[in-house]
């Protein structure tokens, strides 16, 4: 594995239209490494399409997105994804995260004890040889969370992880999120729970309507958000601060 | 009648050396053609499913219409490839088993090729983030597919396998119905009624109807048993 880093990621005036309507409007920003970063923003303002262009899986309209170390086909990602709704193959749960581990280009023999630990670390071993499709969301959450553990990314997006989830599920997530940052991941995550927002981040970028209107530091934000959108954001979650 | 039922059950039951004959000459063309017809089928659907090429569309439309096409056009077009004329005349195997493989095959490949091409396409759909994100490339993703849909492409070869096994327009064009040699289940039923030699005719259709019944049954477990176990 080459050493270069593919942080940072610098996005220069990238907008994405789709059905007519701009979605993603002129969006120039730097993701650097370390800080872990923090998409908030109200439904469909563009949250989930912004982590899709950053992590190439929609082409922007316009503008230019541009790793420090541009991804060639076939060679392995350093970056993962964990969508809003987990797609897991028809498989065992083992089968899923070696499949990952293949697609990585990992030989047959290193993937056994990779896929052990990456099942490990979510709390699923025990759960194996389940098929991946009848685990319960939170159960698929962690697994997909598993995948990306064992491809080691060094960036990891992460696209509401927690929605649908209970809170004991929840906080297991948390902790595996946690783990990801202290394994030294670049986490980008997009939430609507300011709580895990504060849990889990250094930097909050709020979006709204396709625009990135603020990114400030957690507790800046959240005591003093220089923006009225931002400002009206926090109080129509958060109403009694 | 029913002295014909009785007499078709003698067959039956005393296993009839021709009657053998036929049955397994029928398994053997029909079984065959399926496996060529899935060989190319299956990839072609999942090329077709995941990948991107202009008249994508057209060609989708097309292998569609081609699942309902008559057995007899069939059998008459490879008649015209085969025969000594023909293209593919120096073959030599107009009138022999092989032509009503490659008549068969022909006529199920856009059954195997449609049917898979609409299962790979609905896990696509699914999948194709999840493929992208990975990393996984198109011919990756395909293969990802075919294994993954398996079940789904076992239910499609076997209505392939359905359909070779109880057509008789396209076998009777290109093997000629001849005794001992092209005679199976599906022509000898039509030769031999025409004939009013019903005990054949009557131990062949209850065979035949008994195969397609377990095609039948064998898809609707494999379904069963993939979407308890996979979801
Ligand atoms: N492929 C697409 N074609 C057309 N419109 C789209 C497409 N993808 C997203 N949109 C629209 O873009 C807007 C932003 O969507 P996005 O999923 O990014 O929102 P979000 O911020 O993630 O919202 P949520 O909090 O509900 O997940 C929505 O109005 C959505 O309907
Ligand atoms: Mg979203």
């Amino acid at each position: 594995m080459s050493k270069a880093s593919i942080l940072p990621l610098r996005l220069a005036e990238v907008s994405f239209a789709a059905g007519g309507r701009t979605i993603i409007d002129r969006v120039s920003l730097e993701i650097e490494t370390g800080l872990s970063t923090i998409i908030l923003g109200a439904n469909g303002a563009g949250k989930s399409v912004l982590m899709r262009l950053m992590h190439g899986l929609l082409e922007p309209s316009s503008g230019r997105i541009d790793w420090n170390a541009p991804e060639r086909p076939g060679v392995p990602r350093k970056q993962a994804m964990v969508f809003q709704r987990p797609v897991m193959l028809r498989r065992s749960a083992y089968g899923n995260v070696a499949y990952a581990l293949k697609i990585a280009g990992i030989p047959e023999p290193r993937r056994a004890a990779l896929v052990r630990e990456a099942l490990e670390s979510v709390g699923l071993s025990h759960l194996a040889r389940r098929s991946a499709r009848v685990l319960s969301g939170g159960e698929q959450q962690r697994l997909a969370l598993a995948r990306a553990w064992a491809l080691h990314p060094e960036v990891l997006f992460l696209d509401e992880p927690t929605a649908s989830l209970d809170p004991s599920a929840t906080r297991e997530i948390e902790s595996v999120i946690k783990a990801f940052d202290a394994a030294g991941t670049k986490v980008v995550m997009a939430t609507h729970n300011l709580g895990q927002a504060r849990r889990l981040g250094d930097e909050i970028l709020f979006l709204d309507q396709g625009r990135v209107v603020e990114r400030s530091p957690v507790e800046d934000f959240f005591s003093k958000p220089q923006s009225a959108q931002a400002a009206a954001f926090i109080k129509g979650q958060l109403p009694w601060i | 009648m029913s002295e014909a039922l009785s007499a078709a059950l003698a067959l039956l039951i005393g296993l009839d050396s021709k009657l053998v004959e036929i049955v397994l000459l029928s398994l053997r063309v029909s079984l065959s053609a399926v496996a060529i017809a899935a060989l190319v089928g299956l990839p072609l659907g999942a090329a077709i499913a995941v990948g991107r090429f202009p008249g994508r569309q057209t060609v989708i439309v097309l292998l569609n219409a081609l699942m309902g096409l008559p057995p007899v056009v069939v059998g008459l077009l490879v008649y015209l490839l085969l025969s000594r004329a023909g293209p593919l005349g120096a073959l030599g195997i107009l009138f022999t088993p092989s032509a009503m493989v490659v008549a068969q095959a022909i006529l199920i490949l856009p059954i195997i090729a449609a049917l898979s091409r609409q299962a790979i396409e609905d896990a696509w759909r699914e999948y194709e983030e999840q493929l992208c994100s990975l990393g996984a490339g198109r011919v990756n993703a395909a293969l990802t597919l075919l294994w993954d849909t398996r079940f789904s492409l076992l239910t499609t070869i076997l209505a392939g396998f359905g359909r070779a096994a109880a057509e008789v327009g396209a076998v009777m064009i290109v093997g000629g119905n001849i005794d001992g040699v092209t005679r199976v289940m599906t022509t000898t039923i039509a030769l031999e009624t025409s004939k009013g030699d019903l005990p054949l005719a009557l131990g062949l259709g209850m065979i035949l109807i008994a195969i397609v019944i377990a095609v039948n049954a064998a898809a609707y477990l494999t379904k069963e048993l993939a979407q308890r176990r996979y979801g």
